[in-house]
């Protein structure tokens, strides 16, 4: 609650700062505004964010960085030598000293580590209040100084504008940034997988058992990280979805921009989007409690065993939400075909059916890939039809009518509840969330290219 | 398109024997194909419906609950005396009285034949045991009714519950159902005495999870997604918005701009599940901020809908005509005055239907909100953004998951609530869009 605290303090001082400035700016000229370079409000806003900038400056780098020097200082606190820690990574202590911060004595009893917790606790508590402080002091100063530089020829609005831009920039930055830490997040915490099993066992082990023993002495099995299946299961599934989405999404697509009246399309366009609407885990729910049930009667009907977590049903239901997905891209890669094409082609006898086929369909093709491709990164990356649909056993098996697992369950089995942070198990789960990463990126260019290279300019 | 040695001699003769099969070819091929068209449209139309109907006819019911009339005897003794009690400790001997026992005794009454101590035991059973709630807080809100009988609807339990609505197949074998002979016929003699209605249920719509279906209710779901995207609009509204006006209004055209520009792109089509990833990764194992917090899911969804607000926002601000802008520049005003006074107004219908899109998207997100761990069995409404609670989305997937026959019907109920705030967001949008738009 203190961050909250501090945060509202330093709004409450940059109002004030807002009021303070533009009054300093009018009394310098003696209430004359005609005399100021800037409105006086310009003033104001200079004075309010030179409180708030470095104020929160501050604030971000304790988020980002003291939690990190605070669990450095506790590790140098602990005496050399001392024998609960002496031999075990660093990591692992510190976890130790976590739960001790949190609990108490209730589960931790090594008096090294709660004299390491109590370290903790008390310089956290020291640090809060420096940097609360450190803050606060910051910010005054920047109000001291702005105050300090209002007169009348101060070009504030400039300094203001400035400011702004350099908060657009930054804004604009985040999303790179946001690329960045998925990248940094996913690479390093899937390096750290790799140190503990090697890539070639990940990529082309045929064996997926993440259940490694927790401690030496436990008995168990070491664990198998060979992700063959989950690509197998995930390329199934995505295929049964494509069989799907691709036919029905493109024939959709051509029906409603080159047949439909303005009617149907009124109708049929809304009914797409709301399809597209619908949140991935309706459609977990739908495909695991009725189309899988569904399947599976049906497969009983005509002597065929089909599992009740079968890539079918998860499949087929994919399928269905990928459909407008597909039918929309293909509708603007269709209309983008310019209307004397066609028309050229319905004036020399040939039918609509065969104008579409072979003029409008070979002349919008790499949007229609593009489509397809987008597609597939989505039925690659869906998670919730998967994990509420498809099973959990990894089998390496093209069998639709069999049980499979994908990449996007495993994560989530992987990561769900309370895990520890460094077991191989936990790590193999941002080494599949690389793959996934890559993979998807892998569509996502490939498609802009084709889109963007093989598009052929008419006008 | 066909090879000219297939063709009659003189292509000109409609009515050679060949010209009207090959036409008739043609025209049936053109049939089909429409034809084709037309179904795929049919299929997913009918698709859309089947899904629908299929969640509305299954959670209609989670609506609505049985309930049991009950004639009730409120003895001073058990519950407590409010004349001379303080209202707290009147509450204090209300939480701590043996309420099943009430019940008990009113069933005695009417089932004066179950006399063993195991039946009794199970004759208790066809009520919930959220009855002592429903007592307690019938109790203390009227404390006239102590030293009275009152009748009183009390809630069944769950099977007895699935019975009455006909989910459960009486038909079966006994050992193939929840529910024994035995409660049926104790539920058949309730029923004939008209002492079994099913009722509109508010616990539903007010209360938070329960293990127990019949006491489970979404308000504790709702309070979290709408908390987790007050973070999320908090945080990608203005970045959104300020970097596509960078991006479309500032940005010099050069290999950064292009840079940001693909990366955008590129995190919209990224699975959502990646953002959860990153989510766990950073602010969970790097900045420890708490598990299975709202701050952390609004900051997720935030990341992962900025890409959504960023290029609705630049569509709406390209589309304020250039006239606007030169006409405020002329008049003096500087560049950022030019936007934050003038393009920026203009914009704001076109950048709001974005950003409510966006919003509808993060509400039904689920898989990223798994990874932060917001997936906890939480009974309490969550009273802040850092405390645990769950989502709207999550809930469906939790309640998916459990076996008891009642909570299909409760999730079928939960994602008709989603479904009603997406609708309601998106019709929001649509009204925004068709009132502002302006054709310039």
């Amino acid at each position: 609650m203190t961050s909250s605290a501090i945060s509202v303090i330093i709004l409450l001082l940059s109002l004030a700062a807002f009021a303070a400035g533009r009054q300093r700016s009018l009394a310098t000229v003696g209430g004359r505004r005609g005399d100021l370079h800037s409105l006086p409000r310009h003033y104001g806003y200079f004075a309010a964010s030179l409180v708030v900038l470095p104020a929160t400056l501050i604030l971000v780098l304790w988020l980002t960085f003291g939690d990190f020097a605070l669990e450095r200082m506790t590790l140098n606190s602990i005496p050399e030598g001392a024998a609960v820690t002496e031999g075990i990574e660093d990591h692992l202590v510190l976890n130790r000293i976590r739960i001790a911060v949190d609990q108490g004595d209730r589960v931790e009893k090594d008096p090294t580590i709660l004299a390491a917790a109590k370290f903790y606790r008390e310089a956290h508590g020291e640090a809060v209040w420096l940097t609360f402080a450190a803050a606060l002091l910051a910010g005054l100063a920047g109000l001291a100084y702005a105050l300090k530089v209002t007169s009348a020829e101060f070009r504030a609005r400039n300094k203001v504008e400035t400011f702004m831009r350099v908060a657009l920039i930054a804004c604009s930055a985040l999303a790179v940034l946001t690329t960045v830490g998925i990248v940094a997040s996913l690479l390093f915490e899937s390096l750290r997988f790799f140190q503990q099993v090697p890539i070639s066992e990940f990529l082309f082990g045929l064996k997926w058992s993440p259940q490694t023993a927790l401690r030496a002495d436990q008995v168990g099995s070491s664990g198998a990280f060979g992700a063959v299946p989950l690509f197998a299961g995930t390329l199934l599934i995505s295929l049964l979805a494509m069989l799907v989405a691709g036919p029905i999404g493109l024939l959709a697509a051509i029906y409603l921009t080159q047949y439909a009246s303005g009617r149907v399309r009124a109708v049929a366009k809304p009914a797409l989007e709301i399809l597209a609407g619908v949140p991935t885990v309706v459609y977990g729910f739908f495909a695991a409690l009725t189309i899988a049930p569904l399947f599976r009667e049906m497969g009983l009907s005509v002597g065929l065993d089909i599992a009740s977590e079968s890539a079918l049903a998860a499949g087929v239901v994919m399928g269905i939400m990928i459909i407008p997905f597909v039918s929309s891209l293909s509708d603007d890669a269709i209309t983008a075909v310019p209307r004397s094409l066609s028309d050229g082609s319905l004036a020399l006898g040939a039918t609509p059916s065969e104008t579409i086929r072979k003029v409008i369909l070979p002349a919008a093709l790499p949007g229609i890939v593009g489509a397809f491709l987008l597609a597939v990164s989505r039925a690659v990356g869906e998670t919730m039809i998967v994990v509420m649909a498809a099973g959990m056993q990894p089998n390496l098996t093209a069998n639709p009518f069999e049980a499979v697992t994908t990449v996007t369950v495993q994560i989530v089995a992987l990561l769900t509840g309370d895990q520890e942070f460094d077991s191989a198990k936990t790590l193999s789960a941002f080494a599949l969330g690389l793959v996934l990463f890559v993979v998807t990126l892998f569509f996502n260019v490939i498609a802009i290219r084709v889109v963007r290279k093989y598009r052929e300019i008419y006008d | 398109m066909t090879t000219p040695s297939k063709i009659d001699s003189n292509p000109t003769v409609w009515d050679s024997k060949e010209m009207q099969q090959r036409t008739a070819r043609r025209y049936r091929q053109e049939r089909i194909f429409r034809a084709a068209g037309l179904g795929a449209v049919a299929v997913s139309a009918l698709f859309l419906v089947v899904l629908l109907s299929n969640i509305i006819s299954q959670g209609t019911g989670g609506f609505f609950q049985t309930y049991i009339e009950t004639e009730i005897e409120l003895p001073v003794k058990v519950l407590g005396d409010p004349r001379t009690m303080t209202p707290e400790e009147f509450a204090n001997s209300v939480r701590r009285a043996n309420m099943l026992g009430l019940v008990a005794k009113s069933l005695e009454e009417t089932f004066p034949d179950v006399t063993s101590r195991n039946e009794k035991r199970a004759l208790l059973k066809i009520y919930s045991t959220g009855v002592r709630g429903q007592l307690a807080q019938f109790v203390t809100e009227n404390p006239d009714v102590i030293g009275t009988r009152q009748t009183l609807w009390l809630l069944a339990s769950d099977d007895i519950d699935q019975v009455v609505k006909g989910n459960i197949d009486t038909e079966t074998d006994e050992s193939d159902r929840r529910v024994s002979d035995r409660e049926l016929a104790w539920l058949q003699t309730l029923e004939d005495a008209g002492r079994v209605d099913v009722k509109f249920h508010t616990t539903f719509l007010t209360s938070g999870d329960s293990r127990n279906p019949e006491m489970a209710g979404v308000w504790g779901a709702v309070v979290g997604s709408a908390l987790t995207l007050f973070v999320t609009l908090i945080l990608a509204f203005p970045v959104g918005v300020l970097s596509a006006i960078y991006l479309e209004e500032f940005a010099p055209q050069n290999r950064f701009t292009d840079f940001l520009e693909i990366n955008i792109n590129n995190l919209a089509a990224v699975p959502s599940i990646v953002f959860g990833l990153l989510g766990l990764a950073v602010f969970i194992g790097t900045m420890h901020l708490p598990r299975s917090a709202p701050l952390v899911g609004g900051f997720t969804l935030a990341l992962m809908t900025l890409p959504t607000i960023i290029i609705a926002s630049r569509a709406a601000i390209k589309a304020v005509p250039p006239s606007i802008r030169d006409a405020a520049r002329g008049l003096g005003a500087s560049p950022m005055q030019v936007i934050f006074h003038h393009v920026l107004p203009l914009a704001m219908p076109g950048i709001l239907t974005g950003t409510i899109i966006g919003m509808a998207q993060a509400l039904g997100e689920t898989a990223p909100l798994l990874m932060i761990g917001m997936v906890a069995f939480i009974v309490d409404i969550p009273s802040g953004i850092t405390g645990a609670a769950t989502a709207l989305p999550v809930q469906v997937y939790l309640w998916a998951d459990s076996p008891e026959r009642a909570f299909a019907e409760k999730t079928s109920a939960a994602i008709m609530v989603l479904l009603f705030f997406l609708i309601m967001m998106n019709a929001v949008a649509i009204k925004l869009r068709q009132k502002f738009e302006r054709k310039w």
